[in-house]
């Protein structure tokens, strides 16, 4: 219904346009063709000059009114040490082309109106003037050269790539968000190969490459103020842009040709809220957050600018600019996503069969401890809960070695200790063939301790009980795999 | 009045048959196999005159659907919380509901986004801007019968028709149409694992451009031939009018830009369909790892923008060299410095061949190959420059006749002015850097080549619709359709300069997941009222162009702006052939207004003893 009546509103407006154009044509014939005009050229002229005087005044209005919007001035200052060059390069072109634009403006409508068509004027003949020709083409073109030149200075100031960065990041770009990457502690950010791509491995990380290994995958961007920033931006699937507007940042994601950006920070996220504290527009309540005022909640951003599909205008990431302190602090605080995402031992992982130093170490205190403490306790078991052996075998599985080791360790540190070595099944399948089966791994455990450890083979006695001291559930598959287990029980102190 | 009108008419007559040519044309009239019944008269007529309003009327109706789709996904923008419901029965599931309110989905707001990109710059602007007026007026003003060839000028309105019908069948497709942009930049619009779109919506997309490029290359090639051949006695290239200027180098720059545009396409169909690598390279998409290995994203980019940047120039010279025309015409006073005008001209079309890459300054290219791009690219802002003072000069001392056409000539200049300068924003790098891909350039081109190109456009349709249909169009509603564009179109374009200056990112679906970007709702409303309005005025236009054809205001002179060129000495009903007797001979260039004491000097008026011709000298 409302549909129809704006659709008879549109048509009868039509009907009533066509009329009054017939009238006033009408009305022409009647008056003479040359009077009527003369009136209209003085009207439309007049028309032209109302509007010059609006279009100018209007213009220059919602410019002061827009001006902390406009790059430079108010809130909307940079937040990047470059950021300040492009800044000013706006503003010089700004001031240049507005006196071209109100010039240019008055020029046309005072002309248009000045010399509008009278009945017995003549107009002037001059089809042209060299020297005046002449000098409105050495104008812009000196104009032109002056901002040419300092725009190349500073583009080529903010694009050079000198690779003496503080910090280098990567950002990869995916329909439709980002995912940032910090080098960790060798200050290297790993190879990836996008065909090394994985449910786990989302960035296709080498493993085999060791400066993958401390990588850290952040859920936002920080950056410690006053630090060079080198940016590498690589896209897994289409264009992305990596866009910072604050920062004065904008390159393009591309896949299979990573691109760079190179920032320095100039204020921190608090500081930049206090700075915008003063205006009006941000002493507004937060809609998302009634409590707060906008400049509380305020946080630069990083947002996509190339189209990239139907999630184009969702890919956010957070960015927080502190102070260096609080960046080392937050640094510290991140896992190489290389132990976070579930790689580590996983098929995916080259070093699934060993231990990392760090790894060992702490391994070998939280034997210690649990070593001592048993040492100390009514019960005198540990379980070997990171001994393990291959499918209905008695061959230890790689990484056994290292609880075997710790275990060595803890005898070298306490000569008295005599140990009885006890394997235990499950009560699956025949039951002499679990004696045979446990019998077989605890002499396993044995042989290592004695033939790679140097422990001495009358400190150590290995004993298979076949499934007849289960400590779990053997209905369930849980209980079962509780045990099927390795331990130790101290037999002298 | 109408007295000197008589007389005039019977010494145009006197003069064609005194100096004219005699080329023997209306010897075998009778069997005139171009004009003989209905279909070929109106539908494959092989007739400039009937092709230019073909061209109008096609490019006309795809302006319709350009400005509708804009309204579409200016309602999103403006008031995204507003139901749609209203327009489910025509959007069906593009519109999704959910608890009784329509909401545009996703997918295909970035559909209408690339069509309305797509239709206006090629369909619109170049079809329908060039296409119509090359068609018109050079053979006309020229002073020929026809094109060099009828036949391939029917042929390229026709694979310009169908460039548009397959088009159009694409926005039926249950994909969707394309939706990566209307410059398909892979591997975006490669992958149809990464927007829907990119399936068939692209393939036809493709084809649909394909069609249009060959038309454009029909057509071009007869302009180009029609002015260096077909030029009457005594029409030297520098007694040409400007239009014809414009028409010729804008036929040159298609002829040389469209095939690599070409080019780019087709390699683009390889690594679609025949697994080739040539812009696809270390893609992961879909949960996969594709094979492509080697190619490059940008070389496309090179490829498309090398005819992207020329094509800007395919749409804007015509609507100068129209501009230039019709404000001399009604200034009574000759161009200034026409020689100016026709450098700049080939200085811009020269330049627009190696400024393509600053389209790209942010999409990985050597920061160090656009130090070259920034200066060929302001370099462009001289010979522009000298075209608005020489337009402005053009009004000094002129005794302006106001109409539609002069005012929205008068209009051009204005828009050309604001748009043009804020290309000198985005053509320095350094702050492309801030301003690349945010409403600081959707302002820029829209009002430098979108609402500047229309305004030459609809000059153009005002000046010459006397000749195309031996009717006036209604002066007040054309006035009234001028002020309120003028003043509309600014108020959609122009408060989009604070959004880009503020980063607000182009082609946004949505606001709402950046705090930052959301204070613009007021202006993002207001934007969308101007863009309702200033549509209702171009209906206005339609209603006006349709009924004056039929009703308006009958010509009753041959020449009734008092201009110089040559086809206002044709009858006002002018047959195939132009001119029924010989063909009149030009004895000065089109500019002589206000010479010696008199109003106007027709081309074919001989010089005086003594007098100098200010063209050829």
């Amino acid at each position: 219904m409302t549909f129809l009546i704006i659709f008879l509103c549109i048509v009868l407006t039509a009907v009533v346009l066509v009329q009054l154009g017939k009238v006033t044509e009408l009305a022409t014939i009647i008056r003479g063709e040359a009077d009527a005009q003369e009136d209209l050229n003085t009207r439309q002229g007049l028309f032209g000059m109302i509007f010059l005087v609006l279009f100018l005044v209007l213009s220059l209005a919602t410019t002061l009114y827009y001006k902390n919007w406009m790059l430079g001035y108010g809130p909307h200052a940079s937040a990047s040490v470059h950021g300040d060059s492009i800044d000013e390069m706006f503003n010089i072109t700004l001031l240049f082309t507005y006196i071209v634009f109100v010039l240019t403006h008055i020029a046309l409508f005072w002309y248009a109106w000045k010399y509008r068509g009278r009945r017995g004027r003549k107009s002037l003949f001059m089809p042209h003037d060299t020297k005046l020709e002449l000098v409105w083409t050495a104008i812009p073109a000196i104009v032109m050269c002056f901002l040419v030149v300092n725009g190349l200075i500073a583009w080529n100031e903010v694009m050079g790539d000198d690779g003496d960065e503080d910090i280098e990041i990567e950002a990869t770009a995916h329909q439709f968000s980002w995912t940032i990457r910090y080098p960790g502690q060798d200050g290297k950010i790993g190879t990836k190969n996008y065909k090394m791509i994985t449910g786990l491995n989302s960035l296709g990380q080498d493993w085999s490459d060791d400066k993958n290994l401390d990588d850290i995958v952040a859920d936002k961007i920080v950056l410690p103020v006053g630090k060079k920033v080198r940016v590498r931006i690589t896209a897994k699937d289409v264009l992305h842009n990596f866009a910072m507007p604050h920062f004065r940042v904008k390159m393009d994601a591309v896949p299979g040709l990573p691109t760079y950006f190179y920032l320095t920070p100039k204020i921190t996220t608090k500081d930049y809220r206090k700075s915008l504290a003063k205006y009006p527009e941000y002493q507004a309540e937060d809609p998302n957050n009634p409590d707060k005022k906008l400049w509380e909640t305020f946080n630069f951003a990083l947002n996509c600018a190339e189209l990239c599909g139907s999630g184009h205008y969702a890919m956010k990431k957070l960015v927080e600019i502190v102070s260096e302190e609080e960046y080392e602090k937050w640094l510290n605080q991140q896992k190489s996503n290389y132990f976070t995402s579930g790689v580590r031992f996983s098929d995916e992982d080259p070093y699934k069969n060993e231990l990392f130093d760090a790894e060992y170490a702490a391994r070998s205190a939280e034997f210690k401890t649990n070593f001592e403490s048993t040492l100390l306790a009514e019960e005198k078991i540990v379980v070997l809960d990171k001994v393990e052996f291959e499918t209905e075998s008695a061959t230890l599985t790689s990484l056994s070695k290292y609880q075997i080791m710790n275990l060595a360790e803890q005898l070298k540190n306490s000569p008295n200790v005599i140990i009885e070595l006890a394997a235990h099944t499950d009560n699956q399948g025949a039951k002499s063939t679990n004696l045979k089966l446990s019998d077989e791994r605890a002499n396993a455990v044995y042989n290592y301790l004695v033939r790679n450890e140097n422990i001495d083979s009358r400190r150590l006695k290995a004993v298979g009980y076949g499934g007849d001291q289960p400590v779990g559930d053997n209905d369930t598959d849980a209980g079962r795999q509780k045990n099927r287990r390795t331990e130790i029980r101290i037999i002298a102190q | 009045m109408a007295t000197i009108t008589t007389t005039k008419i019977s010494e145009t007559d006197l003069l064609i048959e005194e100096y004219g040519y005699d080329d023997h044309f209306h010897e075998h009239h009778d069997e005139d196999k171009f004009q003989s019944g209905f279909i070929t008269t109106y539908i494959f007529s092989q007739d400039h005159k009937m092709i230019a309003k073909q061209f109008l009327i096609t490019g006309m109706f795809w302006g319709v659907m350009g400005a509708m789709m804009s309204l579409v996904f200016r309602m999103q923008l403006g008031f995204p919380e507003e139901s749609l419901m209203w327009l489910k029965p025509i959007l069906g599931k593009w519109i999704t509901v959910a608890d009784g309110v329509g909401t545009l989905a996703p997918e295909f707001y970035y559909a209408l986004v690339t069509i309305h990109g797509t239709v206006i710059v090629f369909f619109v602007l170049t079809a329908g801007l060039s296409g119509t007026f090359s068609n018109l007026l050079i053979p006309l003003q020229v002073g020929a019968r026809d094109m060099a060839s009828p036949l391939l000028n029917m042929l390229s309105y026709w694979f310009f028709f169908l460039a548009g019908a397959i088009m159009f069948a694409s926005l039926f497709l249950s994909t969707g149409p394309f939706s990566g942009g209307w410059t398909a930049y892979p591997p975006l619009s490669a992958l149809s694992q990464a927007s829907a779109g990119s399936g068939a919506g692209m393939t036809m997309w493709t084809v649909s451009l394909v069609f249009f490029v060959v038309s454009v290359l029909l057509g071009g090639i007869n302009y180009v031939t029609t002015v260096l051949n077909l030029r009457t006695k005594g029409m030297t290239m520098w007694r040409l009018p400007l239009t014809i200027w414009a028409f010729f180098i804008t036929a040159i720059l298609g002829i040389l830009s469209f095939p690599v545009l070409v080019s780019a396409f087709f390699l683009l169909m390889c690594d679609r369909a025949l697994q080739t690598s040539f812009f696809l390279s270390e893609i992961f998409v879909g949960g996969q790892a594709l094979e492509h290995v080697g190619g490059s994203p940008i070389l496309y980019q090179h490829l498309f923008w090398f005819l992207g940047h020329p094509e800007v120039y395919i749409i804007i010279l015509p609507a100068m060299g129209i501009v230039s025309e019709v404000l001399s015409v009604h200034a009574r006073k000759p161009i200034f410095g026409y020689r100016a005008m026709v450098y700049s001209i080939l200085a811009i079309a020269f330049l627009s061949f190696i400024v393509w890459a600053h389209h790209m300054f942010m999409s990985g290219v050597n920061p160090f190959i656009s130090n070259f791009f920034v200066i060929f690219t302001l370099i462009i802002a001289v010979p522009s420059a000298v075209k608005v003072f020489n337009w402005i000069a053009t009004l000094y001392g002129g005794n302006i006749r106001f109409n539609a056409a002069s005012l929205f000539s008068i209009g051009f200049v204005s828009m050309f002015i604001s748009g043009g300068l804020t290309g000198i924003f985005l053509g320095n790098s350094a702050i492309d850097i801030q301003m690349h891909d945010t409403y600081f350039v959707v302002a820029h081109f829209h009002i430098v080549m979108g609402v500047a190109a229309f305004f030459g456009m609809f000059a153009g349709v005002y000046h010459w619709f006397p000749k195309m249909y031996a009717r006036f169009m209604n002066e007040t509603l054309g006035r009234i359709h001028f002020w309120g564009t003028l003043i509309g179109a600014y108020a959609v374009f122009w408060p989009m300069h604070y959004l880009g200056m503020a980063g607000v990112p182009r082609r946004y679906y949505s606001f709402d997941t950046f705090e930052n970007f959301s204070h613009f709702a007021n202006i993002n409303k207001f934007i969308t009222i101007a863009a309702v309005v200033v549509f209702a005025l171009q209906v206005l236009f339609i209603i006006n162009f349709f009924y004056s054809i039929f009703k308006g205001k009958k010509v009753t002179s041959r020449n009734p702006w008092g201009a110089n060129t040559l086809e206002w000495t044709t009858p006002i009903e002018a047959g195939h052939g132009n001119w029924p007797g010989k063909i009149p001979a030009v004895q000065r260039w089109a500019y002589d207004y206000g010479k010696d004491g008199k109003d106007f000097i027709s081309q074919i008026i001989p010089l005086s003893d003594g007098e100098k011709d200010n063209g050829d000298h």
